[in-house]
């Protein structure tokens, strides 16, 4: 008999979700009440997800099909909260914009079920179900801005690639079960062996698949058009939660069936990895934009989180895991202060908007620098230790060469953070901006400031929490 | 468990920045702020003074080691000094004061942050003297970079953008191998812990690799030609404080570096790169001090003298001779105190002229008699005149280099030849000579703070320049204990 406790944060959720639908369709004027609910939805499953599956070894589900261990229970309250605090700082962007809806809080919900069904998945088409599901509100969410056209525009090269995107995948998936005749994670790994390289093609169009909706070079073209056109409160949601579901299925579906096949498929993540750490840190010079410039540098994070993967270690894997939580605290940051640089009902983007900002506001480019310090990899800060982490894992694999690229694309990426430091606290100040930002944002910039800044007197801790995911 | 002197050394500053961080620089409290950050970093000092008393120079142990676990089964917090640290922690809390004391005439605006940098960057410089864990010790010396980067940027000159990027990036690159190595270090032994991997050794086919590794980060911080040019832009751009840290500690980092994992770790492949260094050296010191003779700007020659005197530095470590190795020490703190003068009276006339440039200058002599005899006091042992510690250190090195390789210490005495021409054509154009500006009529003698700052540095120079016994008591058995462990380790292989 199935044991349904174990999916209760995921039946809670959708239930949720319908409910809030109706109750939003019937009752008017009814945004401020439904993103309250949504937020008590998302910390309420954080909590089932807490108390039904963390203590869980490993249990799968419907005939194999749905995994619960450590892993998942852990992405899946990495995605929850981190999905709480961008809903929670978006308010006010979104009010300015007049587009406080009631689908905004229900598409982000019914994305976030889909990644928690990704970051479960055992299975080849339980794993694309949850895919579509996620990227499906996502493209909404690209457009959510309708009357401006870079929103649509977006939103459109959004949905286009990501529908190219999803066909390779689901032609890997076929070729994998053609070749194995399953489409469970489990049995396919018992069926390698007799038609290894008919099966890596599968591999390589699945990860193909992966590393668009991961963003990693060279499938990274739609990230700076879409995070720039998108509304800053969905960039934010874009750049930090779809990465957790996307690594974790990454980290699930190489190293569940495929761990054997290891030298296959390390060369192409070692690939992707490099060229999205050297690429994320060389193209973001040239950028104007503070969120193109984002999209950028997280192109070049989501390669230092893969540079764990690749390892094929179990340290690896973990150290990537490190990396994205302490990357999406660190985006967290940096996002609090984008949505705070704002004037009479008017955001700033232009990198020149920060200028001098330490005049004007001593406490927001304080904490911006530690962000951006962090973000560029400096000790003591946090970002120091994830990147830390993930080299260690690598050298400990003898990957000389993967490590000493990615260091020194750090020097590279060192450089654009600094101007930014630089235009905040060496150049001519302007105008004031706003200084009433509402707690939450104010909350969400001092606790990730506070994290980054501290993480170093306990960095245990994190690495006990993560340290107990073994899937191998 | 005895009092934790060293990490209440590392943390005392940072402590005193803490309580800053809540008062706004603004003219009213100026004072206070400056009061506060003088009294902790002056407390430090003392506790400095107090942890050299307690130090037992008798032996070649670390002392006062402090362990905590940090990660586990990975890194433990470990500190601990001997007598090759010491000094580096003595001169960091002696000039640290000394520059708070300086910032009155050109610091201007956002007092309050610029000591939070200072006393951070502190804390920082201590726990790279005094950290016995690699990762411990990478930590603290990239860190720095921070708090440097904002002085040279935030209240640096003209071209200060520049200035700072070239510093943080220059460094930044080189200091990344540096964390390449360390990370293979721990995966070829299981351990970062300094005295253990001093037991322990590392293998022989991989020293070489991990030796250059360390050597690209503490060649670019040393600085050695021909990675050196970062130094004279963040010099000329820094204000004179923060030029005065650059010189008299972040340059001692690397010096230190050399000494404690270099020549500690890596025995073997320091034997076989001592060619290269010795090259690098003699031409930092013949090549630089031909470009200091050259330049124009003040703060630019004693820049490029800094880097030609750590070519001896660099030269007198690697002679892996007793006289060699406490020379290139007694030379770095002398080094450590004479060009922190020397960028403090660049800074005294430029604060009254606003010029760096040599030109500007010429017949002060007279105006201001005190800082004439002051200036020439540190020129002096800029050049190494006996009975300044800037001799002892150029002697030893000397004495140390004649045994291990005679042309290159030829060499190396044509180079104290042009540092003697450099120094004294430049004390003699600024100082000496007709007036001809006649601004500089109306210049002010020292005030009672800059009498102050340069009197306490003068007397160490001298007092230590007749009477060096303190600082080579301290340093001699540890040093004699490295030579033999390293001589021990070389002819056995590992």
């Amino acid at each position: 008999m199935t044991n349904l406790q174990l999916v209760f944060p995921e039946i809670f959720l959708s239930l949720s979700i319908m409910f809030l639908l109706i109750f939003g369709v019937f009752k008017k004027n009814s945004s401020k009440i439904i993103q309250n609910l949504s937020l008590v939805v998302l910390l309420v499953t954080a909590v089932i997800t807490f108390n039904e599956t963390v203590g869980i070894k490993e249990v799968k589900l419907f005939n194999n099909s749905i995994i619960i261990d450590y892993l998942s229970s852990l992405m899946k309250i990495v995605t929850l909260l981190a999905t709480f605090l961008v809903l929670v700082i978006s308010s006010n962007y979104l009010r300015t914009f007049k587009i406080f809806k009631i689908e905004y809080p229900i598409l982000i919900l019914s994305s976030v079920l889909g990644m928690m069904i990704m970051i479960n998945s055992n299975d080849l088409i339980v794993f694309y179900m949850g895919l579509e599901l996620q990227s499906l509100a996502l493209y909404v969410l690209a457009t959510f801005n309708r009357d401006q056209i870079k929103s649509s525009e977006a939103g459109l090269k959004y949905f286009v690639l990501s529908a190219l995107s999803s066909g390779l995948l689901l032609y890997g998936c076929s070729l994998i079960y053609g070749f194995t005749g399953s489409t469970n994670f489990n049995v396919i790994a018992n069926q390698l062996g007799s038609s290894e390289y008919a099966i890596t093609f599968g591999i390589v169009f699945i990860l193909v698949g992966l590393a668009f909706k991961i963003s990693a070079v060279p499938f990274h073209m739609w990230a700076p058009d879409v995070y720039e056109g998108s509304p800053t409160s969905v960039t934010l949601f874009f750049t930090m939660v779809p990465k957790v579901a996307a690594l974790t299925v990454f980290i699930r579906f190489l190293y569940v069936p495929f761990l054997n096949l290891i030298d296959q498929w390390q060369m192409i993540l070692i690939f992707l990895s490099i060229a999205s750490m050297l690429f994320g840190a060389i193209a973001a010079i040239g950028q104007t934009n503070l969120k193109r410039l984002v999209a950028y540098s997280s192109i070049g994070h989501v390669g230092y989180a893969l540079a764990g993967v690749a390892t094929g270690t179990n340290e690896g894997m973990q150290s990537s895991v490190i990396y994205i939580i302490i990357y999406i605290i660190m985006n967290l940051g940096l996002f609090s202060c984008l949505l705070m640089i704002k004037r009479e009902n008017q955001y700033y983007e232009k990198i020149e908007d920060l200028s001098g900002l330490s005049k004007n506001h001593p406490m927001l480019a304080l904490s911006l620098m530690i962000i951006l310090f962090s973000l560029a990899g400096i000790p003591p800060l946090a970002g120091f230790f994830a990147k830390f982490y993930v080299f260690k894992s690598v050298i400990e694999q003898s990957m000389y060469f993967l490590a000493i690229v990615g260091l020194l694309s750090t020097v590279v990426a060192a450089f654009y953070y600094l101007r930014l430091i630089k235009i905040m606290y060496f150049d001519k100040e302007k105008e004031k901006y706003d200084t009433d930002h509402g707690l939450w944002l104010k909350f969400s910039l001092t606790f990730s400031t506070l994290l980054i800044l501290v993480y170093f007197i306990f960095p245990s801790q994190l690495i006990d929490v993560v340290s107990r995911i073994n899937i191998i | 468990m005895n009092f934790p002197i060293l990490s209440s050394l590392i943390l005392l500053p940072t402590v005193g920045a803490f309580f800053l961080f809540f008062t706004r620089s603004n003219k009213q409290n100026n004072f206070t702020v400056k009061y506060v950050a003088l009294f902790t970093s002056f407390v430090n000092f003392l506790l400095s003074i107090y942890l050299w008393i307690l130090f037992d120079h008798t032996t070649s142990e670390f002392q006062f080691v402090e362990q905590r676990i940090w990660i586990e089964d990975f890194i433990n917090y470990k500190v601990g000094v001997d007598g090759i640290s010491i000094l580096f922690i003595l001169l960091t809390t002696f000039i640290t004061p000394l520059c708070i004391l300086s910032v009155n005439n050109s610091i201007k605006e956002r007092l309050s942050e610029f000591l939070i940098a200072v006393l951070i960057m502190e804390s920082f410089m201590i726990g790279v003297f005094c950290s016995l864990d690699l990762v411990i010790f990478y930590l603290f010396f990239e860190a720095g970079l921070i708090p440097m980067f904002l002085i040279i940027g935030i209240w640096g000159g003209a071209r200060r953008v520049y200035s700072a990027f070239k510093f943080f990036l220059y460094t930044l690159l080189g200091s990344v191998l540096m964390l390449v190595a360390i990370i293979t270090i721990y995966w070829l032994t299981g351990t970062t812990d300094v005295i253990e991997l001093y037991s322990l050794g590392i293998e022989t086919k991989y020293q070489n690799l991990l030796w250059l590794a360390f050597f690209s980060s503490f060649a670019v911080k040393t600085p050695m030609w021909p990675v050196h040019t970062w130094l004279p832009d963040a010099h000329v751009e820094a204000p004179t404080a923060g030029s005065v840290l650059l010189a008299a500690i972040l340059l001692k980092m690397a010096g230190y570096g050399f000494i404690r994992f270099s020549l500690g770790l890596f025995p073997v492949a320091s034997e076989v790169f001592t060619p290269l260094i010795y090259t690098l050296s003699v031409i930092a010191i013949i090549f630089t001090s031909f470009i200091a003779l050259m330049q124009e700007d003040m703060k630019k020659l004693i820049a490029y003298s800094s880097v030609a005197h750590m070519g001896y530095v660099t030269l007198g470590i690697f002679t892996i001779q007793q006289q060699g190795i406490e020379g290139s020490i007694i030379q770095m703190i002398s080094h450590g105190l004479v060009s922190a003068a020397l960028f403090l009276c660049v800074g005294v006339v430029y604060d009254r002229m606003h010029s760096r440039l040599i030109d500007t200058y010429g017949g002060i002599v007279s105006i201001i008699p005190k800082y004439s005899v002051l200036f020439m006091l540190f020129t002096l042992a800029a050049l190494g005149l006996p009975g300044t510690s800037g001799f002892i250190g150029e002697f030893l090195i000397l004495m140390g280099a004649f045994k291990d390789n005679f042309l290159v210490a030829v060499i190396a005495s044509i180079g104290v030849i042009i540092g003697a021409a450099y120094m004294l054509w430049l004390y003699k154009r600024v100082i000496f000579g007709k007036l001809i500006n006649n601004d500089l009529k109306k210049m002010i003698d020292l005030n009672r703070s800059e009498s102050v700052i340069l009197t306490s540095l003068a007397i160490p120079t001298l007092f230590f320049g007749f009477y060096p016994d303190p600082l080579i008591n301290t340093i001699e058995v540890s040093i004699s204990d490295l030579i033999e462990t390293y001589n021990f380790r070389l002819a056995s292989k590992i």
